[in-house]
Protein backbone atom coordinates (compact mmCIF):
# COMPACT_ATOMS: atom_id res chain seq x y z
CA UNK A 1 0.00 0.00 0.00
CA UNK A 2 1.47 3.69 -0.48
CA UNK A 3 1.96 5.67 2.30
CA UNK A 4 0.93 8.31 3.21
CA UNK A 5 2.96 9.84 6.40
CA UNK A 6 6.13 7.96 7.39
CA UNK A 7 7.88 8.57 10.52
CA UNK A 8 11.40 7.11 11.70
CA UNK A 9 12.94 7.47 14.76
CA UNK A 10 11.17 10.74 15.90
CA UNK A 11 11.95 11.95 19.12
CA UNK A 12 11.16 15.37 20.56
CA UNK A 13 11.68 17.73 23.51
CA UNK A 14 10.48 20.94 24.79
CA UNK A 15 12.58 24.18 24.77
CA UNK A 16 12.86 22.98 29.13
CA UNK A 17 14.36 19.76 28.62
CA UNK A 18 10.99 17.55 29.17
CA UNK A 19 10.96 15.09 26.64
CA UNK A 20 7.62 14.90 24.64
CA UNK A 21 7.87 12.36 22.15
CA UNK A 22 10.46 9.03 22.34
CA UNK A 23 11.57 6.90 19.14
CA UNK A 24 8.19 7.41 17.44
CA UNK A 25 8.03 4.84 14.41
CA UNK A 26 4.51 4.62 12.25
CA UNK A 27 3.55 4.57 8.80
CA UNK A 28 0.17 5.25 8.09
CA UNK A 29 -1.21 4.49 4.85
CA UNK A 30 -3.50 6.23 1.88
CA UNK A 31 -6.86 6.42 2.51
CA UNK A 32 -6.72 5.34 6.03
CA UNK A 33 -8.55 6.49 8.94
CA UNK A 34 -6.43 6.46 11.94
CA UNK A 35 -6.75 7.21 15.79
CA UNK A 36 -4.18 8.86 17.82
CA UNK A 37 -5.41 8.00 21.56
CA UNK A 38 -3.97 8.56 24.60
CA UNK A 39 -4.77 10.72 28.43
CA UNK A 40 -3.86 14.31 28.19
CA UNK A 41 0.15 15.48 28.33
CA UNK A 42 0.92 12.05 26.28
CA UNK A 43 2.18 13.96 23.19
CA UNK A 44 -0.56 13.87 20.32
CA UNK A 45 -0.68 17.40 20.22
CA UNK A 46 3.52 17.25 19.96
CA UNK A 47 2.90 14.39 17.16
CA UNK A 48 0.56 16.19 15.22
CA UNK A 49 2.60 19.63 14.77
CA UNK A 50 5.30 17.17 13.33
CA UNK A 51 3.46 16.47 10.58
CA UNK A 52 3.19 19.57 8.77
CA UNK A 53 6.67 20.81 10.21
CA UNK A 54 5.35 23.40 12.57
CA UNK A 55 7.74 21.81 15.08
CA UNK A 56 10.97 19.95 13.83
CA UNK A 57 13.15 17.39 15.10
CA UNK A 58 15.71 14.96 14.61
CA UNK A 59 14.25 11.69 12.91
CA UNK A 60 12.74 11.61 9.81
CA UNK A 61 8.93 13.15 8.60
CA UNK A 62 7.91 11.67 5.00
CA UNK A 63 4.86 12.96 3.44
CA UNK A 64 3.58 11.03 0.27
CA UNK A 65 6.88 9.76 -0.10
CA UNK A 66 8.66 13.41 0.03
CA UNK A 67 11.21 13.85 3.55
CA UNK A 68 10.12 17.02 4.81
CA UNK A 69 12.56 19.57 4.94
CA UNK A 70 13.01 23.59 4.86
CA UNK A 71 12.56 24.13 1.05
CA UNK A 72 9.32 22.24 0.65
CA UNK A 73 7.28 22.83 3.78
CA UNK A 74 5.10 24.96 1.30
CA UNK A 75 4.22 21.84 -0.49
CA UNK A 76 4.03 19.98 2.75
CA UNK A 77 1.83 22.31 4.07
CA UNK A 78 -0.85 22.57 1.23
CA UNK A 79 -1.07 18.56 1.39
CA UNK A 80 -1.38 18.16 5.08
CA UNK A 81 -4.47 20.11 6.86
CA UNK A 82 -4.16 20.33 10.14
CA UNK A 83 -7.09 21.66 12.13
CA UNK A 84 -6.25 23.13 15.61
CA UNK A 85 -8.01 21.95 19.22
CA UNK A 86 -9.16 24.90 19.94
CA UNK A 87 -11.39 27.03 16.76
CA UNK A 88 -10.99 30.23 18.75
CA UNK A 89 -7.48 29.64 17.41
CA UNK A 90 -8.35 28.27 13.97
CA UNK A 91 -10.24 31.18 13.62
CA UNK A 92 -8.78 34.19 13.53
CA UNK A 93 -10.02 36.63 10.93
CA UNK A 94 -12.87 38.98 11.35
CA UNK A 95 -15.14 37.09 8.97
CA UNK A 96 -15.83 33.14 8.14
CA UNK A 97 -15.15 33.44 4.18
CA UNK A 98 -11.84 35.58 5.31
CA UNK A 99 -10.49 32.22 7.25
CA UNK A 100 -11.82 29.75 4.66
CA UNK A 101 -10.00 31.81 2.24
CA UNK A 102 -7.39 32.20 4.24
CA UNK A 103 -5.12 29.27 2.60
CA UNK A 104 -6.15 28.97 -0.53
CA UNK A 105 -5.32 32.81 -0.82
CA UNK A 106 -1.51 32.31 0.98
CA UNK A 107 -0.96 29.16 -1.82
CA UNK A 108 -1.60 31.90 -4.27
CA UNK A 109 -4.92 30.74 -6.36
CA UNK A 110 -6.55 33.20 -8.28
CA UNK A 111 -9.52 35.24 -6.77
CA UNK A 112 -12.40 33.25 -9.08
CA UNK A 113 -10.81 29.79 -7.64
CA UNK A 114 -10.37 31.09 -3.87
CA UNK A 115 -14.10 31.77 -4.15
CA UNK A 116 -14.91 28.44 -5.93
CA UNK A 117 -12.72 26.66 -3.19
CA UNK A 118 -14.57 28.46 -0.05
CA UNK A 119 -18.15 27.82 -1.02
CA UNK A 120 -16.97 24.01 -2.31
CA UNK A 121 -15.52 23.98 1.20
CA UNK A 122 -18.72 25.54 3.22
CA UNK A 123 -20.76 23.80 1.36
CA UNK A 124 -19.03 20.87 2.33
CA UNK A 125 -19.58 20.98 6.19
CA UNK A 126 -22.70 22.50 5.72
CA UNK A 127 -22.34 25.96 6.43
CA UNK A 128 -23.61 27.86 3.02
CA UNK A 129 -24.50 31.21 3.99
CA UNK A 130 -22.39 31.98 6.47
CA UNK A 131 -19.60 33.60 4.48
CA UNK A 132 -20.01 37.06 6.73
CA UNK A 133 -20.44 35.91 9.70
CA UNK A 134 -18.32 36.87 12.67
CA UNK A 135 -17.13 33.50 14.05
CA UNK A 136 -17.55 34.57 17.48
CA UNK A 137 -20.90 34.47 17.38
CA UNK A 138 -21.49 31.19 16.47
CA UNK A 139 -21.74 27.88 18.06
CA UNK A 140 -19.17 25.75 19.33
CA UNK A 141 -20.62 22.96 16.83
CA UNK A 142 -20.53 25.46 13.92
CA UNK A 143 -17.13 26.65 14.80
CA UNK A 144 -15.72 23.47 14.81
CA UNK A 145 -17.47 23.04 11.14
CA UNK A 146 -16.06 26.34 9.57
CA UNK A 147 -12.39 25.59 11.37
CA UNK A 148 -12.44 22.08 9.14
CA UNK A 149 -13.24 23.95 5.99
CA UNK A 150 -10.67 25.96 6.14
CA UNK A 151 -8.24 23.06 5.67
CA UNK A 152 -10.61 21.57 3.14
CA UNK A 153 -10.38 24.94 1.05
CA UNK A 154 -6.99 24.12 0.36
CA UNK A 155 -7.83 20.33 -1.02
CA UNK A 156 -5.22 18.44 1.44
CA UNK A 157 -4.37 14.96 0.73
CA UNK A 158 -3.85 14.32 4.45
CA UNK A 159 -6.32 15.79 7.15
CA UNK A 160 -5.06 16.03 10.86
CA UNK A 161 -7.74 16.86 13.32
CA UNK A 162 -6.88 17.68 16.97
CA UNK A 163 -9.72 16.53 19.34
CA UNK A 164 -12.46 17.39 16.95
CA UNK A 165 -15.37 16.35 19.53
CA UNK A 166 -14.01 18.61 22.78
CA UNK A 167 -16.38 20.53 24.02
CA UNK A 168 -19.58 19.41 21.48
CA UNK A 169 -23.33 18.35 23.07
CA UNK A 170 -23.77 14.71 22.39
CA UNK A 171 -25.95 16.12 18.52
CA UNK A 172 -23.26 18.25 17.22
CA UNK A 173 -20.52 15.67 18.01
CA UNK A 174 -22.39 12.87 16.18
CA UNK A 175 -22.77 15.47 13.43
CA UNK A 176 -19.45 16.02 12.98
CA UNK A 177 -18.52 12.65 13.86
CA UNK A 178 -20.71 11.84 10.41
CA UNK A 179 -18.97 14.49 8.45
CA UNK A 180 -15.56 13.57 9.01
CA UNK A 181 -16.40 10.13 7.94
CA UNK A 182 -17.85 11.56 4.94
CA UNK A 183 -14.40 12.88 3.51
CA UNK A 184 -12.36 11.08 1.75
CA UNK A 185 -8.53 11.99 2.33
CA UNK A 186 -6.55 10.33 5.04
CA UNK A 187 -7.76 11.16 7.95
CA UNK A 188 -5.29 11.34 11.81
CA UNK A 189 -7.68 11.77 14.72
CA UNK A 190 -6.45 12.51 17.99
CA UNK A 191 -8.75 12.16 20.87
CA UNK A 192 -9.49 10.59 23.80
CA UNK A 193 -13.29 10.18 22.99
CA UNK A 194 -13.28 6.40 22.47
CA UNK A 195 -16.45 6.25 21.71
CA UNK A 196 -16.06 8.59 18.31
CA UNK A 197 -12.64 6.83 17.75
CA UNK A 198 -14.66 3.15 17.86
CA UNK A 199 -16.86 5.14 15.47
CA UNK A 200 -14.74 6.47 12.83
CA UNK A 201 -11.64 4.96 12.93
CA UNK A 202 -10.30 1.25 11.22
CA UNK A 203 -6.86 1.61 13.43
CA UNK A 204 -6.01 2.96 16.78
CA UNK A 205 -2.68 4.27 17.64
CA UNK A 206 -2.19 4.47 21.83
CA UNK A 207 0.61 6.65 22.85
CA UNK A 208 1.94 7.88 26.26
CA UNK A 209 4.39 9.75 27.88
CA UNK A 210 5.64 10.34 24.37
CA UNK A 211 5.43 6.34 23.28
CA UNK A 212 3.59 4.30 20.89
CA UNK A 213 2.30 1.58 23.25
CA UNK A 214 0.03 -0.12 21.09
CA UNK A 215 -0.76 0.28 17.50
CA UNK A 216 -3.44 -1.95 16.04
CA UNK A 217 -7.10 -2.79 14.49
CA UNK A 218 -9.48 -0.06 16.43
CA UNK A 219 -12.03 -2.98 17.63
CA UNK A 220 -9.09 -5.19 18.91
CA UNK A 221 -7.56 -2.18 21.19
CA UNK A 222 -11.33 -1.26 22.54
CA UNK A 223 -11.99 -5.15 23.90
CA UNK A 224 -8.52 -5.18 25.18
CA UNK A 225 -9.68 -3.04 28.54
CA UNK A 226 -6.14 -4.15 30.43
CA UNK A 227 -4.74 -2.02 27.93
CA UNK A 228 -6.55 0.97 27.87
CA UNK A 229 -6.60 0.67 31.87
CA UNK A 230 -3.18 0.84 32.42
CA UNK A 231 -3.14 3.94 29.56
CA UNK A 232 -5.73 6.20 31.36
CA UNK A 233 -8.09 5.39 28.74
CA UNK A 234 -10.88 3.66 30.89
CA UNK A 235 -11.69 3.53 34.34
CA UNK A 236 -9.14 1.41 36.42
CA UNK A 237 -11.62 -0.86 38.19
CA UNK A 238 -14.22 -1.35 35.78
CA UNK A 239 -17.01 -0.50 37.93
CA UNK A 240 -17.74 3.15 38.28
CA UNK A 241 -17.56 3.87 41.97
CA UNK A 242 -18.13 7.33 44.01
CA UNK A 243 -15.11 8.16 45.76
CA UNK A 244 -16.17 10.86 46.91
CA UNK A 245 -19.39 11.49 49.07
CA UNK A 246 -20.02 14.82 50.26
CA UNK A 247 -21.87 16.23 52.99
CA UNK A 248 -24.98 14.24 53.68
CA UNK A 249 -28.07 16.47 52.64
CA UNK A 250 -30.34 15.32 55.17
CA UNK A 251 -27.99 16.30 58.22
CA UNK B 1 -21.68 34.58 24.89
CA UNK B 2 -22.84 37.25 22.71
CA UNK B 3 -21.13 40.33 22.33
CA UNK B 4 -22.22 43.62 19.57
CA UNK B 5 -20.51 46.06 21.45
CA UNK B 6 -18.21 47.31 18.33
CA UNK B 7 -20.45 48.02 15.38
CA UNK B 8 -23.98 47.52 16.50
CA UNK B 9 -26.19 48.44 14.07
CA UNK B 10 -23.96 48.06 11.43
CA UNK B 11 -26.10 45.70 9.21
CA UNK B 12 -28.93 48.21 8.97
CA UNK B 13 -29.52 49.29 5.32
CA UNK B 14 -29.51 52.91 5.21
CA UNK B 15 -27.75 54.31 1.98
CA UNK B 16 -24.61 55.26 4.15
CA UNK B 17 -24.39 51.72 5.21
CA UNK B 18 -23.97 51.16 1.40
CA UNK B 19 -21.51 53.49 0.94
CA UNK B 20 -17.88 52.40 0.08
CA UNK B 21 -15.99 51.75 3.59
CA UNK B 22 -13.22 54.51 2.06
CA UNK B 23 -15.70 56.97 1.11
CA UNK B 24 -16.96 57.14 4.83
CA UNK B 25 -13.51 57.05 6.18
CA UNK B 26 -12.44 59.44 3.96
CA UNK B 27 -14.83 61.89 5.15
CA UNK B 28 -15.17 61.22 8.45
CA UNK B 29 -11.31 62.21 8.50
CA UNK B 30 -11.96 65.56 6.63
CA UNK B 31 -14.83 66.52 8.90
CA UNK B 32 -12.27 65.88 12.09
CA UNK B 33 -9.77 67.50 10.87
CA UNK B 34 -12.10 70.48 9.60
CA UNK B 35 -13.78 70.10 12.84
CA UNK B 36 -10.34 70.55 14.60
CA UNK B 37 -9.39 73.14 12.99
CA UNK B 38 -12.16 75.53 13.11
CA UNK B 39 -10.97 78.71 15.35
CA UNK B 40 -12.91 77.73 19.08
CA UNK B 41 -15.40 81.09 19.26
CA UNK B 42 -17.04 80.56 15.72
CA UNK B 43 -19.64 78.65 17.77
CA UNK B 44 -22.37 78.92 14.68
CA UNK B 45 -19.52 76.90 12.47
CA UNK B 46 -19.97 74.12 15.45
CA UNK B 47 -23.68 74.20 15.35
CA UNK B 48 -23.69 73.53 11.87
CA UNK B 49 -20.70 70.69 12.29
CA UNK B 50 -23.31 69.20 14.83
CA UNK B 51 -26.50 69.45 12.46
CA UNK B 52 -24.70 67.86 9.86
CA UNK B 53 -23.93 65.24 11.88
CA UNK B 54 -26.97 64.64 13.22
CA UNK B 55 -28.80 64.43 9.89
CA UNK B 56 -26.24 61.91 8.64
CA UNK B 57 -27.34 60.36 12.05
CA UNK B 58 -31.00 60.44 11.28
CA UNK B 59 -30.20 59.54 7.57
CA UNK B 60 -28.58 56.07 8.25
CA UNK B 61 -31.86 55.01 11.04
CA UNK B 62 -29.50 54.31 14.08
CA UNK B 63 -31.10 55.26 16.72
CA UNK B 64 -30.19 59.25 17.59
CA UNK B 65 -30.23 58.30 21.46
CA UNK B 66 -27.84 55.48 20.73
CA UNK B 67 -25.27 57.50 19.43
CA UNK B 68 -25.50 60.24 21.38
CA UNK B 69 -25.29 57.66 25.07
CA UNK B 70 -22.06 56.29 23.27
CA UNK B 71 -20.37 59.48 22.97
CA UNK B 72 -21.53 60.68 26.34
CA UNK B 73 -19.30 57.60 27.23
CA UNK B 74 -16.08 58.64 25.83
CA UNK B 75 -17.18 62.63 26.96
CA UNK B 76 -15.29 62.02 31.25
CA UNK B 77 -12.19 61.56 29.79
CA UNK B 78 -12.47 64.97 27.87
CA UNK B 79 -13.59 66.72 30.73
CA UNK B 80 -10.70 64.81 33.41
CA UNK B 81 -8.37 66.68 31.16
CA UNK B 82 -9.88 69.54 29.85
CA UNK B 83 -11.38 70.89 33.51
CA UNK B 84 -8.20 72.03 34.94
CA UNK B 85 -7.51 74.15 31.80
CA UNK B 86 -9.76 77.29 32.94
CA UNK B 87 -7.93 77.12 36.14
CA UNK B 88 -4.44 76.68 34.84
CA UNK B 89 -4.73 79.55 32.15
CA UNK B 90 -3.72 82.89 33.73
CA UNK B 91 -6.22 85.21 32.97
CA UNK B 92 -5.68 87.87 29.62
CA UNK B 93 -8.58 88.82 28.82
CA UNK B 94 -10.57 90.95 31.05
CA UNK B 95 -14.03 89.75 32.74
CA UNK B 96 -12.42 86.76 34.45
CA UNK B 97 -14.68 85.16 37.09
CA UNK B 98 -14.05 84.27 40.77
CA UNK B 99 -15.38 81.29 42.38
CA UNK B 100 -14.30 81.21 45.92
CA UNK B 101 -10.50 80.92 45.78
CA UNK B 102 -9.87 79.94 42.24
CA UNK B 103 -9.74 82.45 39.11
CA UNK B 104 -11.19 81.39 36.10
CA UNK B 105 -10.15 83.00 33.36
CA UNK B 106 -12.19 83.37 29.75
CA UNK B 107 -9.35 82.42 27.92
CA UNK B 108 -9.25 79.15 29.50
CA UNK B 109 -12.72 78.69 29.28
CA UNK B 110 -12.58 78.95 25.93
CA UNK B 111 -10.09 76.75 25.57
CA UNK B 112 -12.21 74.10 28.03
CA UNK B 113 -14.86 75.14 25.18
CA UNK B 114 -12.27 74.31 22.54
CA UNK B 115 -11.64 70.82 23.91
CA UNK B 116 -14.91 69.61 24.90
CA UNK B 117 -16.75 70.61 21.34
CA UNK B 118 -14.53 69.23 18.79
CA UNK B 119 -13.66 66.01 21.00
CA UNK B 120 -17.18 65.58 21.29
CA UNK B 121 -18.48 66.36 17.50
CA UNK B 122 -15.06 63.70 16.67
CA UNK B 123 -16.46 61.34 17.71
CA UNK B 124 -19.94 61.32 17.10
CA UNK B 125 -18.60 61.33 13.55
CA UNK B 126 -16.35 58.05 15.04
CA UNK B 127 -19.39 56.47 16.11
CA UNK B 128 -21.39 57.38 13.03
CA UNK B 129 -18.67 55.66 11.42
CA UNK B 130 -18.61 52.45 13.27
CA UNK B 131 -22.26 52.11 13.57
CA UNK B 132 -22.45 52.28 9.86
CA UNK B 133 -19.68 50.25 8.71
CA UNK B 134 -18.75 46.42 9.40
CA UNK B 135 -15.61 45.97 11.07
CA UNK B 136 -14.30 43.45 8.38
CA UNK B 137 -15.32 46.56 5.51
CA UNK B 138 -13.66 49.05 7.59
CA UNK B 139 -10.64 46.77 7.61
CA UNK B 140 -11.07 46.10 3.55
CA UNK B 141 -11.01 49.96 3.11
CA UNK B 142 -8.33 51.09 5.31
CA UNK B 143 -6.43 48.58 3.84
CA UNK B 144 -7.66 50.13 0.59
CA UNK B 145 -6.60 53.38 1.52
CA UNK B 146 -3.01 51.81 2.00
CA UNK B 147 -2.53 51.50 5.74
CA UNK B 148 0.39 49.52 6.50
CA UNK B 149 -0.99 45.99 6.53
CA UNK B 150 0.77 44.81 9.87
CA UNK B 151 -1.71 47.50 11.04
CA UNK B 152 -4.93 46.18 9.17
CA UNK B 153 -3.76 42.39 10.81
CA UNK B 154 -3.33 44.07 14.30
CA UNK B 155 -7.00 45.97 14.55
CA UNK B 156 -8.24 42.46 12.53
CA UNK B 157 -7.03 40.41 15.21
CA UNK B 158 -8.02 43.09 18.00
CA UNK B 159 -11.70 43.23 16.62
CA UNK B 160 -11.44 39.43 16.38
CA UNK B 161 -10.24 38.32 19.81
CA UNK B 162 -11.63 41.27 22.37
CA UNK B 163 -14.79 39.03 22.68
CA UNK B 164 -12.54 36.09 23.28
CA UNK B 165 -10.74 37.88 25.68
CA UNK B 166 -13.88 39.84 27.43
CA UNK B 167 -15.32 36.28 27.70
CA UNK B 168 -12.07 34.75 29.65
CA UNK B 169 -12.19 37.61 31.90
CA UNK B 170 -15.67 36.71 32.80
CA UNK B 171 -15.46 33.50 33.09
CA UNK B 172 -12.56 34.49 35.50
CA UNK B 173 -14.35 37.22 37.29
CA UNK B 174 -17.48 34.35 38.17
CA UNK B 175 -14.75 31.97 38.94
CA UNK B 176 -13.67 34.22 41.52
CA UNK B 177 -16.85 35.70 42.78
CA UNK B 178 -18.02 32.37 43.34
CA UNK B 179 -15.14 31.42 45.93
CA UNK B 180 -14.56 35.31 47.34
CA UNK B 181 -16.24 36.50 50.63
CA UNK B 182 -15.37 40.08 51.25
CA UNK B 183 -11.74 40.19 52.40
CA UNK B 184 -9.29 43.25 52.77
CA UNK B 185 -9.02 45.73 49.83
CA UNK B 186 -5.18 44.80 49.80
CA UNK B 187 -6.10 41.38 48.86
CA UNK B 188 -8.83 41.97 46.54
CA UNK B 189 -6.22 44.25 44.71
CA UNK B 190 -3.84 41.38 44.56
CA UNK B 191 -6.71 39.22 43.02
CA UNK B 192 -7.32 41.52 40.47
CA UNK B 193 -3.18 41.66 39.72
CA UNK B 194 -3.42 38.17 39.57
CA UNK B 195 -6.01 37.62 37.20
CA UNK B 196 -4.30 40.23 35.01
CA UNK B 197 -1.43 38.23 34.93
CA UNK B 198 -3.12 34.98 33.70
CA UNK B 199 -4.60 36.70 31.30
CA UNK B 200 -2.20 37.91 30.00
CA UNK B 201 -0.12 34.31 30.00
CA UNK B 202 -3.25 32.83 28.30
CA UNK B 203 -3.10 35.51 25.54
CA UNK B 204 0.18 35.00 24.57
CA UNK B 205 0.04 31.46 24.70
CA UNK B 206 -3.49 31.79 22.69
CA UNK B 207 -1.26 34.36 20.29
CA UNK B 208 1.21 31.03 19.83
CA UNK B 209 -1.32 28.76 18.68
CA UNK B 210 -3.08 31.06 16.36
CA UNK B 211 0.64 31.92 14.72
CA UNK B 212 0.53 28.17 14.35
CA UNK B 213 -2.69 28.03 12.78
CA UNK B 214 -1.72 30.57 10.25
CA UNK B 215 1.45 29.32 9.44
CA UNK B 216 -0.53 25.75 8.82
CA UNK B 217 -2.19 26.86 6.22
CA UNK B 218 0.85 28.55 4.64
CA UNK B 219 1.07 32.32 5.95
CA UNK B 220 4.82 33.11 5.34
CA UNK B 221 4.86 36.75 6.86
CA UNK B 222 2.76 38.56 3.85
CA UNK B 223 -0.76 39.16 3.59
CA UNK B 224 -2.51 38.79 0.51
CA UNK B 225 -6.10 39.65 0.06
CA UNK B 226 -8.71 39.75 -3.12
CA UNK B 227 -9.21 42.29 -5.09
CA UNK B 228 -11.98 44.31 -3.24
CA UNK B 229 -14.81 46.22 -4.82
CA UNK B 230 -14.79 49.90 -6.36
CA UNK B 231 -16.51 52.94 -5.54
CA UNK B 232 -19.90 53.39 -7.42
CA UNK B 233 -21.66 56.71 -8.62
CA UNK B 234 -23.20 57.14 -5.35
CA UNK B 235 -19.96 57.31 -3.02
CA UNK B 236 -18.70 60.19 -5.77
CA UNK B 237 -22.24 62.18 -4.81
CA UNK B 238 -22.10 61.50 -1.21
CA UNK B 239 -18.57 62.56 -1.14
CA UNK B 240 -18.36 65.91 -3.23
CA UNK B 241 -22.08 66.76 -1.53
CA UNK B 242 -20.67 66.11 2.04
CA UNK B 243 -17.35 68.28 1.41
CA UNK B 244 -19.40 70.97 0.35
CA UNK B 245 -21.33 70.97 2.61
CA UNK B 246 -18.53 71.01 5.03
CA UNK B 247 -16.37 73.58 3.07
CA UNK B 248 -19.52 76.22 3.09
CA UNK B 249 -19.56 75.97 6.91
CA UNK B 250 -16.06 76.41 7.48
CA UNK B 251 -15.61 79.22 4.65
CA UNK B 252 -18.78 81.37 5.22
CA UNK B 253 -17.66 81.69 8.37
CA UNK B 254 -14.33 82.68 7.84
CA UNK B 255 -15.50 86.21 5.87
Amino acid sequence: MEKAIEIENLSYSYPDGQQALRDINLAVGLGQTVALIGPNGAGKSTLLLHLNGILRSDGTVRILGVPLEDKNLKWVRSKVGLVFQDPDDQLFSPTVFDDVAFGPINMGYAEEEVRGLVGQALEWVGMKGYEERSPHHLSVGEKKRISIATILSMSPEILVIDEPTANLDPRAKWELIELVAGLPMTKIVASHDLEMVAALCERTIVLDKGKIAADDATSNIMSNTPLLQRHGLAPASGIIEPQYRGPSPNR
Amino acid sequence: MKHGFLDRYSDLGSFIHKLDPRTKVITTFAFILVVVLTPPPRWQAFALYFALIAGLVLLSKIPPLYVLKRSLVIVPFVLFIAIFIPFLKPGELSGSYNIWIWQISHSGLLILWNVVIKAWLSVLSLILLSATTKFAELLNGLEQLRLPKVMVMILSFMYRYIFVLVDEVIRMKQARDSRSFGGKRTWQLKTIGNMVGTLFLRSYERGERVYGAMVARGFEGQTRTLSRPHFRMADLYFAVVFLICLALVSLSLLI
